[in-house]
């Protein structure tokens, strides 16, 4: 079988009239930092949730770890190790920082079919939500309502509640989406630390961002592949320039 | 997923105080629960204890909703049924000579258990308004079943011929026993559910309330969350039918009517949601509004209207948000 981690096989999917994913296949390699840009509509998030499982492909097939992923739900592909963030911060608002990420450990640590017992309490699940809140820089927050966070914050929770879902693979949605310049730069720093540890498919507006941090590159244009190779390739390839640019190809 | 239910209402964090104060209510409550039949031993109390007895079994019902619509964010609209399961099994089982409590609770447990799997399976694969009237359906649907037992009485329900016994003694005759019995029953359904609301399950079952994508993304699958808790609170209010048949000995098909639903909810909103014993003060304002509304005019559910709509309105919380407390 294929090294590869993930692996989508001309997935298709139309809203209607409109293709929206026009049968892309393309691969993550264990290690890599795959990232996929493209202009606005051009698919990105319809994509990422259908690797996610939060929709389905019309056509085609996603395998992950050789198993094929396809039919599998959002919350059966979590389980196996395909986690995602949000490109619109999803968190629980009234649940404590802390809460959001223990959550995340539980949901890996045994059954959550116990009825007795406090689960706020329990420090085996809290450790892990601690440390990870504290290597983010979060950790005099932990015990704020989620909600009440700043934007950048919520955004660094989301990631710290992805991690301890104990990903394999992380699929991470515009994580620098609305961010200031100085809460991109955090969330930037991050990344590095992050694609160190774990493969991470990364959907992103910021190029610069994205020019740093890729070991590859898809470019997604009306929902299909228009280009795949490494930053610089990229970067040099007149068929994109032309599709952000706005230029006549040349 | 379910936007009906006001989840900002309530204040993001409790002080120490308020805290303090809403793990006092509780108790508070429950002493002066257990304190009442003392008090009535000066006075006429057969009354007063029937009244009381029927503000426990309410609030149990109520209660046992809380878990589902203030923890779960499951609106149901027919929890009345499992109420009517509930008294039905002790009516038609001692209509048949079978009063011994055990087989009637085993059987009244066993049909709500039946029933909350079958229909709960089937309901929340909908949501927000559907959801609500698809659990109105079933519950309709219970309805119009126990109208057309004939044999069992029919629209005018049935006289229970005696109350259950237990180990062949007839002790639930006795109003104070009877009382206690329901006291215990309650006191033990709000220490389970809270133990419940906090465990693992119940912190999986809250956070599907806040955001059920996100906690899907983190491996939860909803369905078998939601479903749990709708059979647990199936099985506490077929429970509370148990009592109710007892407390009245009479069952009719009005137990199980979508009115009798819409009470629960209103029970509920008015003593506040996600707090457990809210579900009690609602019952116990519930009963005695009635009671003493009932005295001046026949129409006293008219005013009830009015004054849901001013809690609503202006006492997030319901009476339990007055005290202080929180969800």
């Amino acid at each position: 079988m294929s090294t590869a981690l993930l692996q989508l096989q001309n997935l298709t999917k139309n809203y209607g009239a409109l293709r929206v994913t026009d049968d892309v296949s393309f691969t993550v390699e264990p290690g890599e930092l795959h990232a996929i840009i493209g202009p606005n509509g051009a698919g990105k998030t319809t994509l990422i949730h259908q690797i996610s499982g939060h929709a389905r492909p019309d056509s085609g097939q996603i395998l992950f770890d050789d198993h094929d992923i396809t039919d599998l739900s959002m919350a059966a592909r979590a389980q196996r190790g395909l986690v995602r963030s949000f490109q619109i911060t999803s968190i629980l608002p009234r649940f404590s920082a802390l809460e959001n990420v223990a959550l995340a450990a539980q949901a890996r640590a045994g059954s959550s079919f116990r009825f007795l017992g406090n689960a706020a309490e329990e420090p085996e699940l809290n450790d892990i939500a601690m440390g990870l809140l504290t290597r983010f820089g979060l950790g005099a927050r932990a015990h704020i309502p989620a909600g009440q966070m700043s934007h950048g914050e919520k955004r660094q929770l989301e990631i710290a509640i992805a991690l301890a879902a104990k990903p394999k693979l992380l699929l991470l949605d515009e994580p620098l989406a609305g961010t200031s310049r100085d809460e991109s730069q955090r969330l930037i720093n991050i990344l590095q630390e992050l694609r160190k540890e774990l493969p991470i498919i990364l959907i992103e507006h910021d190029m610069d961002a994205v020019f740093a941090l890729a070991d590859r590159v898809s470019v997604l244009v009306y929902g299909r592949i228009i280009a795949c190779g490494s930053p610089q390739n990229i970067r040099d390839n007149a068929e994109v320039r032309a599709a952000y640019l706005g230029e006549e190809a040349a | 997923m379910n936007n009906l239910v006001d989840l900002d209402a309530a204040p993001a964090l409790a002080t120490p105080t308020r805290a303090r104060r809403t793990r006092i209510l509780p108790v508070i409550i429950f002493a002066a629960f257990a304190l009442v039949p003392l008090a009535l031993l000066l006075g006429p109390q057969s009354y007063v204890l029937a009244v009381v007895t029927r503000i426990m079994i309410l609030a149990l019902g109520a209660m046992s909703l809380d878990l589902l619509i203030g923890y779960g964010a499951m609106i149901s609209f027919g929890h009345a049924a499992f109420v009517g399961l509930g008294a039905y099994s002790v009516a038609i089982l001692a209509s048949h000579g079978i009063t011994d409590g055990f087989v009637q609770l085993a059987v009244a447990l066993a049909t709500s258990l039946i029933f909350a799997l079958f229909t709960g399976a089937i309901s929340l694969r909908t949501k927000g308004v559907y959801f609500i009237m698809i659990t109105l359906a079933f519950g309709q649907m219970l309805f119009f079943l126990t109208t057309s037992l004939a044999a069992y009485g029919g629209d005018d329900g049935l006289t229970l011929a005696a109350r259950s016994t237990f180990f062949s003694l007839k002790f639930m005759k006795n109003d104070l026993a009877m009382y206690y019995v329901t006291f215990g029953t309650l006191l033990g359904a709000y220490l389970l559910l809270r133990a419940i609301v906090a465990s693992r399950f119940g912190r999986v079952l809250r956070g599907i309330r806040e955001n059920p994508v996100r906690m899907e993304a983190i491996g939860f699958a909803p369905y078998r969350y939601q479903l749990t808790a709708y059979v647990i609170a199936g099985l506490i209010a077929g429970g509370s039918g148990f009592l109710l048949a007892n407390q009245t000995e009479f069952v009719s098909p009005a137990y199980t009517a979508w009115q009798r639903s819409g009470e629960l909810i209103f029970v509920l909103v008015l003593g506040g949601l996600g707090s457990l014993h809210g579900a009690i003060l609602g019952a116990a304002a519930f009963t005695l509004l009635a009671d003493i509304l009932s005295h001046y005019t026949e129409n006293w559910a008219m005013i009830f209207g009015p004054i849901l709509i001013l809690v609503v309105l202006f006492v997030r919380g319901g009476i339990n948000g007055l005290f202080g407390g929180k969800p």
